[in-house]
Parts: C-alpha cells; sequence; structure tokens
C-alpha cells in the first residue's frame, strides 16, 4: 500500500500572536504538524503496520517546514518531501497545484491530509487535490477500515455521522477523534536522519511560475477588537440571577 | 456588463438554513445593485423553496431536483452544482461555510482552476470598487483581508455574520429547473446518523449555552439543556467535558470544535482555555459560571458569576422563565 501524507507547518495552537508591518511575526515562535496532519500520519503508519507499504510525508512550505517533515519520519513516515520554492502562490489554489504536479508522477493508493489547518484554516487544499487528480474522496472522517481494495469510514458531518464506503485510491481528510498520534521516540528520532528526504522545486515539478500564481491576495491583517474583562456579580445566587438577568435586558439588550 | 453571482442554498430538517438567507446577503453586498444575484438549490424536493429564495433577495432561482439528491454526496452534488454552473457561467459562487459547503466549494474551485476565500465574515467595497473579504486566522487572534485577482469567486461564508437582506413578500424571480444526470457514484453513503435533527444547529444558534468539566457527568449538562429550552438556545460544550464523556464531541465548540457566533454565550463550568475560546470569542455577549475566581473565561466574559453552576443555573432558568412568560 502506497500512502501519501499531506503535512503542513503551523504555527502552535498556545502562542501569542503578533502582527508587525502587515505580518504575522514569526521570530520565536513554536511550530509544529498542523494537529489534523498528524492524525493523518498516525492513521498512514497504522495502516502500513497492518498492510505493509510505505508512507510518504509531502509538504510545501518554506525551510523551516523541513523540521516538521522530519517530525513525522520520526513518528514512523518512510520517506519525505519538500516541495520549497519562492515562487509558489501563498494559496490554497497554488499549493494544491504544486502538490498536484508531484504526486500525480507518484503510485498511490491512498492519500491522507487534515481537515484544515489550524492557523489559516480555509480547508481546501487536500479537496483541491482530489478534484485535480480525479479520485473520489472522504473529508472529516474519524474512522477508516480499508479491505480489499475499498474504505469504509465514518465522517463527522456537523454532528451527524455519515458511514461511507468508496473505492481506493481515494483522499481522506482527518478529523479530530480519527486516532491517538503517537509521540515520536528517541529511536525513532535517530532513525529519521537516515531516512530518504528530497527537495523539489518547480523546475523538478515541470511547472512555471505562471501556472501556479496565486488567485487571492491578502490586503492587509488586522487584530480583532480586544474583549476586555466585564462586571463580575456579587451576591446571594438568587441575587445574583436577579442581577444578571436584569443587566442582560437593560445594559445588553440581548433578550 | 452585468455580471451573476451563485449562491448555493441549504436546507436542514425541512427548512431552508439560516446561513442561505445570509450568503445570499453577502454576495449582493460583493456584487453590488447591478449583480444578478441567482440561487441553487439542490436536493430531493428542492422546488419548494422558491418563494422564499426569492423573498430572501435572489433575483433568478435554479434549482437541481432527483431522489438521489436527498442525502449530501460529494460526486453528485458536485455532478448537479456543475450542471448548474454551465448553464449559468457565474461570475462568482458563494457557499455557507457549513459540512457541504466546505466540502464542495475546494472541489468547484479545483475545477474552475480558481480562487477561494473561506470563512467570511465581513464583506466591504473599497474606493475602486474592488470587494475585500475578512476571515479571522489563527483561530480569531487576527482577521485577514483578501481579494480575489481573478474571476470567478469562490466563497464561503460564515453562519451568524452577516445578516440576511429583509424580508420582501412582493418580490418575484424567474426560476428555471436544471437537469441532474447521475455520474458513476463511486462514494455511496451507507448510513446516516443524525444526531442533531431536531435541535438548532450550534454555528447558526443566537444562545448557547455550554458546559466543561464543571458539569462533572452527562446528568450535568440537565440543567443547562433546561436553561437553553427557556432561551430557545443550543447546548455546547468545551473538549474537557468531551474528553470527560458528559457528552457528544458533536457538541465542542473551539479550535478543534466548532466556530461559534451568537449572540449570547453563557459559559458553565468552562476554564477559558485559549483553544476553546478560539470558538467562541466574537460571540455578541459572553457570560461565565465558574467557581474558580481565577478562571481565566472571566478575562473575556461580559459578565461574570463566581458561583456553583448547579445553584446559580437552575436559579437563572427560573428567572428567564417568569419573565419571558407571555
Ligand atoms: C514559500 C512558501 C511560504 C509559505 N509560508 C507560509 C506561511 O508563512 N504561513 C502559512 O500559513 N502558510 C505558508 N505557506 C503555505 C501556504 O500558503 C498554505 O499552505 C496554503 O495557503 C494552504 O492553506 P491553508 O493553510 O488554509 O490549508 P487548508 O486548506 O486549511 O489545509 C487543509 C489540508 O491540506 C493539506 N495542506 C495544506 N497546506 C499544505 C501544504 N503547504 N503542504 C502540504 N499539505 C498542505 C494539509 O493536510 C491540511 O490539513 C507557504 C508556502 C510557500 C510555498
Ligand atoms: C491542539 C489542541 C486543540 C484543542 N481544541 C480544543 C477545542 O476545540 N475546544 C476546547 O474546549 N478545548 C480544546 N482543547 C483543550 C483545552 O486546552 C482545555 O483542556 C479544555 O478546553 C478544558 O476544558 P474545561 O474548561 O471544560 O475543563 P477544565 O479546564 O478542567 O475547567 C473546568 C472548570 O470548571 C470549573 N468548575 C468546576 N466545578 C464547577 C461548578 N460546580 N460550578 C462552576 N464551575 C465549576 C472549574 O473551576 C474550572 O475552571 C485543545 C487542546 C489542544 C492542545
Amino acid at each position: 500500500m502506497n500512502i501519501i501524507v499531506l503535512v503542513k507547518q503551523t504555527f502552535d495552537t498556545e502562542e501569542k500572536i503578533v502582527v508587525e508591518q502587515g505580518t504575522v511575526v514569526e521570530d520565536g515562535v513554536k511550530f509544529v504538524i498542523n494537529p489534523y496532519d498528524e492524525y493523518a500520519v498516525e492513521q498512514a503508519i497504522q495502516i502500513r503496520d497492518d498492510v505493509g507499504g510505505k508512507v510518504t510525508v509531502v509538504s510545501v512550505g518554506p525551510e523551516r517546514t523541513a523540521e516538521a517533515l522530519r517530525t513525522a519520519l520520526a513518528m514512523g513516515a518512510d520517506e519525505a518531501v519538500l516541495i520549497q520554492d519562492s515562487r509558489i502562490g501563498h494559496d490554497e489554489h497554488s499549493v494544491a497545484l504544486a502538490l498536484h504536479a508531484f504526486i500525480s508522477q507518484e503510485p498511490y493508493d491512498i492519500i491522507l491530509g487534515g481537515n484544515f489547518s489550524v492557523d489559516n484554516g480555509a480547508g481546501q487544499v487536500a479537496v483541491r487535490l482530489a478534484k485535480l487528480l480525479a479520485i473520489p474522496h472522504a473529508s472529516s472522517i474519524t474512522k477508516l477500515d480499508i479491505s480489499a481494495g475499498r474504505a469504509v469510514v465514518q465522517r463527522d458531518a456537523e454532528g451527524d455521522l455519515e458511514t461511507i464506503e468508496l473505492p481506493l485510491p481515494a483522499l481522506f481528510t482527518a478529523q479530530q477523534g480519527l486516532n491517538e498520534p503517537r509521540y515520536p521516540s528517541l529511536q525513532g528520532i535517530m532513525k529519521a536522519k537516515k531516512k530518504p528526504f528530497r527537495e523539489l522545486s518547480l523546475d523538478d515539478l515541470n511547472l512555471d511560475a505562471g501556472a501556479v500564481a496565486p488567485r487571492t491576495e491578502r490586503i492587509n491583517l488586522q487584530l480583532p477588537p480586544a474583549r476586555q474583562a466585564g462586571k463580575i456579580i456579587s451576591g446571594e445566587p438568587a441575587e445574583q440571577a436577579q442581577e444578571l438577568f436584569r443587566l442582560l435586558r437593560t445594559e445588553a439588550k440581548v433578550i | 456588463m452585468s455580471r451573476t453571482f451563485l449562491v448555493v442554498a441549504e436546507t436542514r430538517g425541512g427548512s431552508l438554513r439560516q446561513v442561505s438567507y445570509e450568503t445570499i446577503s453577502a454576495a449582493r453586498l460583493a456584487g453590488g445593485a447591478d449583480t444578478t444575484v441567482a440561487a441553487v438549490l439542490i436536493g430531493a424536493t428542492a422546488g419548494s423553496f422558491v418563494n422564499e429564495l426569492t423573498h430572501y433577495g435572489a433575483d433568478r432561482v435554479y434549482t437541481v431536483e432527483h431522489a438521489d439528491l436527498e442525502h449530501y454526496n460529494p460526486q453528485g452534488y458536485f455532478a448537479a452544482l456543475q450542471a448548474v454552473v454551465q448553464t449559468v457561467q457565474p461570475d462568482a459562487i458563494f457557499f455557507g461555510h457549513t459540512a457541504i459547503g466546505k466540502d464542495l466549494a475546494p472541489q468547484i474551485a479545483a475545477e474552475l482552476g480558481t480562487g477561494q476565500i473561506s470563512d467570511i465574515t465581513a464583506i466591504e467595497v473599497d474606493d475602486n470598487g474592488q470587494a475585500l473579504f475578512t476571515r479571522p486566522i489563527y483561530a480569531g487572534k487576527v482577521l485577514e483581508k483578501k481579494a480575489f485577482t481573478a474571476f470567478p469567486w469562490i466563497a464561503t461564508v460564515r453562519p451568524n455574520n452577516i445578516a440576511p437582506l429583509e424580508v420582501d413578500p412582493t418580490r418575484t424571480a424567474t426560476t428555471e429547473a436544471v437537469a441532474y444526470s447521475q455520474p458513476t457514484l463511486q462514494t455511496i453513503i451507507r448510513d446516516v446518523v443524525r444526531n442533531t435533527s431536531g435541535k438548532i444547529d450550534l454555528s447558526e444558534a443566537k444562545v448557547i449555552i455550554s458546559g466543561g468539566r464543571g458539569v462533572r457527568s452527562a446528568d450535568g449538562f440537565k440543567p443547562l439543556e433546561a436553561l437553553a429550552t427557556v432561551l430557545g438556545g443550543a447546548v455546547g460544550a468545551s473538549r474537557g467535558a468531551c474528553d470527560a464523556g458528559y457528552c457528544d464531541y458533536a457538541l465542542q465548540i473551539g479550535q478543534t470544535g466548532k466556530v461559534v457566533t451568537p449572540e449570547l454565550y453563557i459559559a458553565c463550568g468552562v476554564s477559558g482555555a485559549i483553544q476553546h475560546v478560539a470558538g467562541m470569542s466574537s460571540s455578541r455577549v459572553i457570560i461565565a459560571i465558574n467557581k474558580d475566581p481565577e478562571a481565566p473565561i472571566f478575562k473575556i466574559a461580559d459578565y461574570g458569576i463566581v458561583g456553583d453552576l448547579f445553584e446559580v443555573v437552575p436559579l437563572l432558568t427560573e428567572q428567564f422563565k417568569l419573565a419571558l412568560q407571555p
């Protein structure tokens, strides 16, 4: 079984965000594998350990992204590919095309990605890729069973639970609940250093810059208005309830 | 030349979703008065919603009706929408940022080789006539303004953020039924368990009562449900409560759960971890009920009550019941 996992490197979810001159400051920030992509990596490793095969992790991004790929290798993935080229647009259209150019040249049975990235959060790249490759997909999955060239998945659709069957090759995006991602072991980290790691540019993919020009642009970034700590309502519980009701009606005017 | 923007409408539990009206409004905001706003509804009984879509601002309504379209199938709905797109040749397509919109929009964007701006909360048109789309990123810690560099545009609109247009029951629209030629479906929907049927969808709820680990058990959600019923709201939860098995993950609010923007959010026994706040910090009014005065949730709450939720919540329910009785 050839399994490809789409990995994006994201800000750690605890990071404070500082905006300077229209961009988010990256100095001193801790980067992680996008938490949803971590589920995808874990699932890929489990399938390979079950039925054999190879797990390739691939990412489009700047040099720092290599660290996320090394972590995935340390978890147990077999090979990593970093597509790095400043000519690739920072938009989901461009990134999906770059991934497509690489993956369409590779053998694959299963492609796994995340539901969305926790920083930019567009939730587009993986589903776009399925369409570009003309393969079926199931998004936001919480369970994946593979047998005899078919997949049966459970999918979370705004709280409803769907059971879907589809043939391989297919693409899946991981939702929370799919599994518990493992931590890389010390031995895994040592082994990762010797695993194949390729870096590819647009030229390697036979793409020219025009083909991966973005279709959207960022105009600016702003911080949302900060929320202030409000009133603490004191008194006996019955008084508190009464006072809260009064404030909601006369001051906040929500009821 | 006048432009046509297409809005993909959705139903839920037999009625049109609120977010569909908001999406019509979004298309109008982005396109201005000269733009023709067309709505499309895909489903088993799509035809019955034409009037409502019209009254909420659609100039034209397309329907794709077929028994096989009763439930969302990524390939079936894509084929249905594709047929409409070929007929209409829209300059933009707007979706709700819903389970269906999130799955369908990137498919059509990839097919058309075009850009998509996801999860929009506001739209403005600048002095040069360029439409600017605001979307929260980094879990709501930053607001990004984006624009398209080429047509057609694809956009998804976050529920509860853009007000629908005023209803005008005298409006009329042209309608057209578009034929659905079923593709060979590789994806088969075996089963759907509706955890949410009959309940108000969290992303569209105007009032949310959420419970954290402080509710202590599944039964601990009962007083929250009673309060939600009185206020016509929905019950949500923190991951703490979901992880502890007190409720289904379908209720989880936060960075890895649902993002909600209600008028009123009442957090009960929720500490206010950064990942939880990411999912609810844009609520209009936030109330925190927590027995720990140091709980971080108080830093973002408009009103706080330091106390035991099992004491305070039933009292609140009584208070609201008395006052809201006709
Ligand atoms: C030179 C360069 C610099 C970049 N710098 C940044 C940056 O500073 N900040 C930033 O947020 N992005 C950066 N990117 C990445 C790119 O802009 C985003 O990955 C892209 O816009 C995807 O959007 P998203 O994050 O909303 O992903 P979503 O559409 O939300 O992602 C859904 C899923 O698709 C897959 N996926 C998404 N993006 C990638 C990717 N890049 N590689 C592999 N799989 C992916 C993952 O499985 C993910 O879970 C850079 C890219 C390049 C080429
Ligand atoms: C990558 C990542 C993603 C995450 N995503 C999410 C997410 O989407 N959503 C989310 O919610 N969390 C998320 N988390 C988890 C988050 O960090 C917190 O662990 C979680 O929100 C805590 O839940 P809680 O507030 O219910 O529990 P706790 O932090 O244990 O807080 C319980 C609170 O209840 C109060 N309490 C107890 N008894 C009573 C009583 N009788 N009356 C009143 N108050 C009482 C306590 O004082 C305390 O403040 C994520 C974490 C990570 C690392």
